[in-house]
């Protein structure tokens, strides 16, 4: 049931307008990025939430419709591939940790297991005919098709993807 | 259908109509009912004719084209037609980039599809 960790919370209020030194208070800035980190245990409505928080920093910030769909569904990919293998075997009350950092232009979203890691070289290319028919491979390939960047840390247990505002 | 059904099913013209009861086509749980669901529809037919609508839905993960692919291949092996139909350009769009387009028998609407059963 646990959705937002304590320290996620913590994470954000760093940028609390209410920390600005009073001398600035006559000119305070709208903060220009949104950023935290979620936890998420491996349970529907943790990860629905985890999505809709993301997806509503976004919309606050003007994103269009066609980019809330990308983004979600980018989202809920890695966040599935990161349960699905990199935490077979463990505990669903195993948390990945989803970071986020949503501005007016960009979504910088990271998603990172607690598992050994794995190699993306290994994923077999779902679009070629002799694989077209397999039940599996594709969330990656619509993370790549919808993200401007999509990259693994040397471990390959944590997926960084960027997504650009159209137009920006 | 079982109470806590995903779909709605309808018999047209001896096809079988099923259509989607959730926006979101995301949760694994939910994916792997529908897909029984559908299943159990094809494997009542010596020769199943299936349209599925995705009237209503918004969202689609990579697990429930995996469930698609699934029930086209057991509609094939049994000599039946699978067609589908009122597909959310967003969605269509998810179809091209794994060319599952390619694949499926996608059709505009209902009745476009409904027109194409042999």
């Amino acid at each position: 049931m646990l959705h937002l960790e304590p320290a996620c919370l913590a994470d954000r209020p760093s940028l609390s307008t209410a920390a600005l030194p009073m001398a600035h208070a006559h000119h305070k800035p709208a903060p220009d990025l949104d950023q935290g980190t979620l936890s998420v245990p491996n349970e529907q409505r943790a990860m629905d939430e985890a999505q809709n928080h993301v997806i509503a920093l976004a919309e606050k910030r003007g994103f269009p419709k066609a980019s809330l769909f990308a983004v979600r569904l980018a989202l809920h990919e890695a966040i599935m591939n990161a349960f699905r293998h990199g935490h077979k075997g463990l505990a669903p009350t195993v948390p990945v940790h989803v970071k986020f950092q949503v501005s007016d232009q960009h979504i910088d979203l990271t998603v990172e297991d607690q598992g050994p890691g794995f190699d993306p070289q290994d994923v077999p290319d779902p679009t070629l005919e002799e694989n077209l028919e397999r039940g599996s491979g594709r969330g990656l390939l619509l993370i790549r098709a919808y993200m401007s960047i999509v990259e693994y840390n040397a471990k390959g247990n944590a997926l960084r993807m960027v997504y650009d505002k159209p137009g920006t | 259908m079982p109470s806590d059904s995903r779909i709605r099913v309808k018999r047209v013209e001896n096809i079988t109509q099923v259509e989607f009861l959730d926006r979101n086509i995301l949760d694994e749980a939910n994916i792997q009912l529908i897909g029984q669901e559908i299943s159990q529809l094809v494997d009542a037919e010596a020769s199943p004719r299936l349209l599925i609508s995705f009237q209503g839905v918004e969202h689609l993960s990579s697990a429930a084209l995996g469930a698609l692919i699934a029930i086209n291949n057991r509609v094939r092996n049994r000599s039946g037609q699978l067609r589908m139909a009122n597909i959310d350009p967003q969605i269509y769009e998810v179809f091209v980039i794994t060319r599952l387009n390619k694949l499926f028998n996608i059709h505009g609407t209902t009745d476009e599809a409904m027109k194409q059963f042999k």
